[in-house]
């Protein structure tokens, strides 16, 4: 649901830029939402991003029907960098060819009465070092670089644990359908059985009526 | 505030937030409301305010508040599940006004990861270290609070399993006597009638 949000929303602010990672610094956040889309509906999220920023897009359906959304990713001149129909599960990286608003989309329009949960989280630029390098006349002591490590570690740890949490959440929305399901299944076809049973019974019964004068023998 | 999308006047937008118990969620919004005369978004409009309201797990509301068109909204989860975000403006337009919406920009923080504001004031090389590796054993309790939450969700979820298995189970042995029991009763039914129609 990185570090959940804008894995690096503190520092980026008021961090200088480095030389080499200038724009990416600057831009470096990321975002993720999960929100519940209606059948029939469409919900579309703008960004602005400066040229040459790496992103990533990566969405998941966490309950509902097939588990499955549209997606639509168009650049700022309308031009369609990624589509794909009823996908459960994606990852999407592009590098911003210009500045500009970006636009995504997912749309559950294709559904009658099911709403679906969708989680996506976007990624602009790369994340800014935690030591930065430019006023600085040593490499990094032992201990800054044991936190680097350390830090990355933790973000992918942070990663993994938001991905499973996501399984979970959509294997606990499949057992919960299942079990509903058996419930009426259950209901349904007992009542399906007495009825028949005992319908057959009676039309059975209604073969030999007395309203015949003549018997007349049923044929095996 | 990078990422926004649209709504409309009175539309109430709501995200949802799967946090464990006491974690800290920081939001962030900013709202617009489009302009007919000049086309494009006011930076901001006189009264224009947004109702947040933080509905727990058990359907409790832990906040809600209106505030201006920006604003910082924060709550602490009591109880670990999904928590909903709702936002939605206290326009008091009809939504009769055509073209009319609203742009909201939006970024919820949750948890580990406050960096402080005061690393970068560290002129002295030991206090930066010391204030990272504080962030870091910030982010270790996340992670150990998020695997707890996990705990509990596997458990709560292998009870339902077990349950849906144990229906299962019993549903077919009731399903097997009925069938059974009708059976009898059918032929013993249709017996009995032959008989008395003198058909046997």
């Amino acid at each position: 649901m990185p570090p959940r949000s804008s894995r690096a929303a503190g520092p980026w602010g008021w961090l200088p830029p480095l030389l080499l990672m200038l724009l990416a610094a600057c831009a470096a956040r990321a975002s993720e939402i999960t929100f519940e889309l209606p059948d029939n509906a469409k919900q579309c999220f703008y960004e602005e991003i400066a040229q040459g920023t790496k992103c990533t897009l990566e969405f998941q359906v966490i309950t509902g029907g097939h588990y499955d959304v549209d997606c639509r990713l168009e650049d700022p001149d309308g031009i369609v960098l990624y589509k794909e129909m009823k996908k459960q599960y994606d990852s999407f990286t592009f590098t911003a060819s210009r500045n500009g608003t970006y636009k995504f989309c997912f749309s559950n329009e294709f559904s009658t009465f099911t709403h679906k949960t969708v989680y996506f989280d976007f990624q602009v630029g790369e994340d800014p070092p935690l030591f930065p390098s430019e006023n600085r006349v040593t490499a990094l002591t032992q201990m800054e670089s044991a936190c680097v490590s350390i830090h990355e570690a933790l973000k992918s740890v942070i990663d993994y644990q938001t991905h499973f949490r996501l399984r979970e959440a959509q294997g606990r929305s499949r057992a919960e359908d299942l079990n509903t399901r058996v419930a009426y299944w259950s209901i349904g076809e007992a009542i399906i059985l007495l009825v028949v049973s005992i319908g057959q019974v009676f039309l059975l019964k209604s073969f030999f009526s007395d309203k015949r004068t003549t018997t007349t023998r049923v044929g095996s | 505030l990078a990422l926004y999308f649209h709504s409309g006047e009175r539309e109430e937008k709501c995200i949802i937030e799967d946090v464990p118990s006491d974690t800290l969620v920081i939001g962030n919004y900013k709202v617009q409301r489009w302009d007919i005369h000049k086309q494009d978004f006011l930076e901001s409009a006189p009264g224009l305010g947004m109702f947040v309201t933080v509905t727990s797990p058990t359907a409790d509301v832990l906040l809600s508040k209106l505030y201006g068109p920006q604003g910082t909204f924060s709550f602490t989860s009591y109880l670990s599940g999904e928590h909903v975000i709702c936002l939605q403006s206290n326009s008091t337009r009809f939504v009769a006004l055509a073209g009319s919406k609203l742009r909201i920009h939006l970024d919820i923080r949750v948890g580990e990861h406050f960096l402080d504001e005061s690393v970068v004031q560290a002129k002295d090389k030991v206090n930066e270290v010391n204030l990272r590796l504080e962030h870091l054993i910030e982010q270790i309790h996340h992670v150990s609070k998020e695997q707890n939450y996990e705990r509990e969700r596997e458990e709560k979820f292998r009870k339902m399993s077990e349950e849906t298995n144990s229906n299962i189970l019993w549903w077919a042995v009731v399903q097997t006597l009925i069938l059974i029991s009708i059976g009898i009763w059918q032929i013993k039914s249709l017996r009995d009638f032959f008989i008395a129609k003198k058909l046997v």
